[in-house]
């Protein structure tokens, strides 16, 4: 854990949304200990603003009707600092990026479960935005918070708040055959601007003084995802939200799994602004960072136009382009061709150069 | 770290000295350089910032002349009409 | 981005790549002096397509890699106290010192901190007036200026909690030492392109004059380097030996002077080690005795611990142009950026790092 000294902010001190005063309400150890102030902090503050007729009857699991069908589950845990950055905050990160998880894996999501790890002195007015934020992306992904549980640690045991979400989805035909069905000459589609989750939390963590703040992508991925089964469903490969490790960390996991190169056009990839000026003021490659709410698709040879005009036909996804192509395993698992001289190497992100993005 | 990139001068906070300071631009992007080393910019040009202050103006005309060279050599693709361009507005 | 974008056009890259190979009667041998050009030159495939037309031995201009060993075991020590916070550039988290690295000491508690810039640690002292704030001050002459203004700021504020462990090097000494040395194979140089920003030029006329070598002033961009390749090349094939400069939008003879004088108020040349080379006459930059006070090393009295050499690493031998990294024994498999013998290797601007990254060849072993 870093070090922290007594004059640091705290995760949630930085670029908060809403002013604390000194004598505000905080999280304490007995919010955790399972007695009456649990339950008037799960009662009065999470049921109900998550609510929902599972999560109201607060049994100790929830019983949900019968899915006719595979399922698909996924799990997750946030430790994103600051808590709050420009386009998002851990709450709306600990919704999308479990419902972007199933999204991709060819799941419509149905049921999320919250884990909240708090640190003792978190302000309950911060607690509150979170679950607002939380209430609001679990609205428009259509998903329900149907489980959860609280834990309280002492001052310095967390840095704010840890969030776990663990997600249900069913699987809808055609899902993505994944990975090791990848054929030469498929093609590559990136379905936004890269980079952009992951310097928004740099540009504020690390006080860079930027202005504009660049927005983070933080979203979902569940209407690009639904059209594009509808439209040429059997035609994808696979799809990979790529956060930690960017672009480029889902390239190479993908060229491990078939054992074929992943060659990409270093030209043809979206760049905001913003994230090029960042990027070349501090020496970061912007395949390397993370996104959210952006995701890496490969589909059958011939079909990236049908796709890319699914995609720009979403606001979300106006943004997609063409980035390269799958051919026979070459010079390095992944490729990039850069401004001039012959195709090189993709470095496999050694660690990520920006710790605590998601 | 030799890492220098131009940014335009967009914004002057303190002119003089050695705690000159103003906005500059990258790309859309502002960021607040110390400008003691280049107190003699004005708005809009473009200086070179290394570990956040500048360390030099750039010369508009000495930037064009291997673009007049190469279109010299009578490979004029497009060079001609780019070296009368005015540096475009940022988004 | 403006002043950037435009000398990367690949259609103009090539045509002066064509002009170069038209007029090369030989292969030649020059030097990039400075690790940001290495790393352009082998990222955007320059490198690769002059293979064979001229040959380009990459230089000591990596003030991260040429940072003595010593230095970084004292940041560390340092960065062990509960009342400082040790800030520096990113580029020296992954150095290896006798005990580790600083990212090393970060792991294991130590308060260290990244920052892009000097000034942003002088804004932490301000903040943090419980703490003492040091700065590792590394680099070239590029990166003096930041650094004195820096103490400057910190004097007029006076604030006692600011302090450097002062790590500059100077260019000129490394290039002169080459130069002398017997073996030397370089022909021409390409001289770092953001140090004469701040330094000007002026003073490689004698170089020049007495090494008949030609250095032609060069950036960092791709035509700004082939620029610079082409006017070295065409003065050798007409046997000439001249100071040109090719950065002109950037560099003047006389460099800024505004940036001299901020350094020359604050520093004095010293000699100073510098890793792998050994101790360069002048190589160096310490601070004036009347800003002693800002120097880590007046501020804390605790003795360093001995130095550890741990340098199995070839450093030398591939900064002064005789090893090519990918031909060191240990190049990707006992050394590789997660386990890095020496400096080169985790440096954004070193020489081995640049290949590990960019080489096609790396992976074709």
């Amino acid at each position: 854990m870093q070090h922290k000294g007594e004059n640091d902010s705290s995760s949630w001190q930085m670029n908060c949304p809403v002013s604390i005063p000194s004598n505000a309400e905080c999280v304490t150890l007995a919010h955790g200990e399972g007695g009456r102030l649990s339950r008037k902090l799960v009662q009065e503050r999470i049921v109900r603003v998550l609510n929902n007729e599972y999560l109201v009857a607060l049994n100790d699991a929830a019983q949900l009707p019968e899915v006719r069908g595979p399922l698909a589950l996924t799990t997750d845990s946030f430790v994103v600092s600051p808590l709050f950055f420009p386009g998002g905050d851990i709450g709306s990160l600990a919704v999308f990026g479990t419902v972007n998880d199933l999204a991709v894996s060819g799941a419509r999501p149905l049921w999320l479960t919250l884990s909240l790890i708090m640190e003792e002195g978190l302000p309950l007015a911060i607690l509150d935005r979170v679950l607002e934020s939380i209430a609001g992306a679990a609205e428009m992904t259509g998903v329900k918070i149907v489980a959860g549980d609280t834990k309280v640690v002492p001052r310095g045991a967390a840095d704010g708040l840890f969030i776990n979400t663990a997600g249900v989805g069913e699987l809808i035909t055609p899902t993505p055959p994944g990975p090791a069905t990848l054929k030469e000459d498929d093609e590559l589609i990136v379905s936004g601007p890269i980079g952009r989750h992951g310097i928004a939390v740099l540009a504020v963590r690390e006080e860079l003084g930027l202005s504009p703040l660049p927005l983070s992508d933080c979203g979902s991925l569940l209407q690009p995802v639904e059209r594009l089964r509808d439209g040429i469903g059997d035609q994808v490969r696979c799809m990979r939200d790529a956060t930690r490790g960017g672009v480029a960390a889902v390239l190479h996991e993908w060229a491990e799994t078939c054992g074929l190169t992943l060659s990409i056009d270093e030209r043809s990839l979206p760049v905001s602004p913003a994230v090029r000026g960042v990027c070349e003021l501090l020496g970061l490659d912007p395949l390397h960072v993370a996104n959210e709410g952006t995701m890496v698709i490969a589909v059958k040879q011939g079909t990236s136009a049908a796709a890319l005009r699914i995609l720009h036909s979403l606001s979300e996804t106006a943004g997609a382009r063409l980035i390269g192509n799958v051919t026979s395993r070459g010079i390095a698992p992944v490729t990039v061709r850069r401004t001039l001289g012959p195709e090189q190497p993709l470095d496999d992100p050694l660690g990520s150069p920006l710790p605590r993005i998601c | 770290m030799c890492l220098g990139i131009p940014g335009k001068v967009v914004r002057w906070l303190e002119r003089e000295g050695a705690f000159a300071q103003a906005e500059v631009e990258f790309d859309g992007i502002r960021r607040i350089v110390h400008m003691a080393c280049v107190t003699e910019a004005a708005l809009g040009d473009y200086v070179v910032v290394h570990a956040g202050i500048a360390i030099s103006r750039i010369d508009p005309l000495e930037a064009k002349r291997i673009f007049e060279t190469l279109a010299e050599w009578g490979e004029d693709e497009g060079w001609r009409s780019d070296l009368s361009s005015e540096p475009e507005a940022s988004p | 981005m403006k002043y950037l974008d435009e000398y990367r056009d690949p259609r103009a890259a090539q045509l002066l790549l064509d002009e170069i190979r038209r007029i090369s009667s030989r292969c030649w041998t020059l030097m990039e002096v400075c690790g940001g050009q290495t790393h352009s030159l082998l990222r955007h495939g320059i490198a690769a397509e002059l293979e064979g037309t001229v040959e380009l031995i990459h230089g000591p201009g990596c003030p991260v890699c040429v940072t003595d060993q010593e230095a970084i075991d004292y940041a560390c020590q340092l960065s062990e106290r509960d009342d400082v916070m040790l800030t520096s550039f990113g580029d020296m988290l992954r150095v290896p010192g006798s005990r580790g690295s600083l990212l090393d000491a970060k792991t294991a508690g130590a308060h260290v901190r990244v920052v892009y810039s000097p000034l942003d640690a002088v804004e932490l002292a301000r903040k943090h007036p419980d703490k003492q704030v040091v700065f590792f001050a590394v680099g070239f002459e590029t990166t003096a200026p930041a650094t004195a203004l820096a103490v400057k700021q910190a004097g007029r504020d006076q604030l006692e909690n600011f302090s450097l462990i002062v790590s500059h090097v100077r260019v000129q000494p490394a290039m002169e030492a080459l130069v002398r040395a017997p073996d030397n194979r370089v022909q021409a140089f390409l001289a770092a392109g953001h140090v004469c920003t701040v330094m000007g030029y002026a003073s490689y006329q004698s170089f020049v004059e007495q090494s008949r070598l030609p250095v032609v002033v060069t950036g960092f961009e791709p035509l700004d380097l082939l620029e610079g390749i082409l006017a070295c090349v065409k003065q050798l094939e007409a046997n000439e030996a001249q100071l040109e400069n090719r950065y002109a939008r950037t560099v003047r003879s006389t460099g800024n002077p505004a940036a001299q004088h901020l350094v020359q108020e604050i520093y004095q040349i010293c000699d100073r080690a510098w890793r792998g080379f050994g101790n360069i006459s002048d190589g160096g930059l310490e601070l004036r005795p009347e800003w002693q006070r800002f120097d880590a090393r007046t501020r804390f009295t605790e003795p360093v611990l001995p130095v550890i050499n741990v340098d199995e690493c070839r450093s030398f031998e591939v900064m002064t142009g005789h090893l090519k990294p990918p031909d060191c024994p240990h190049f990707g498999t006992r050394c590789t950026p997660e386990t890095p013998l020496g400096a080169p290797m985790v440096s954004s601007e070193g020489a081995c790092a640049a290949y590990y990254r960019y080489d096609g060849t790396m992976s074709r072993r």
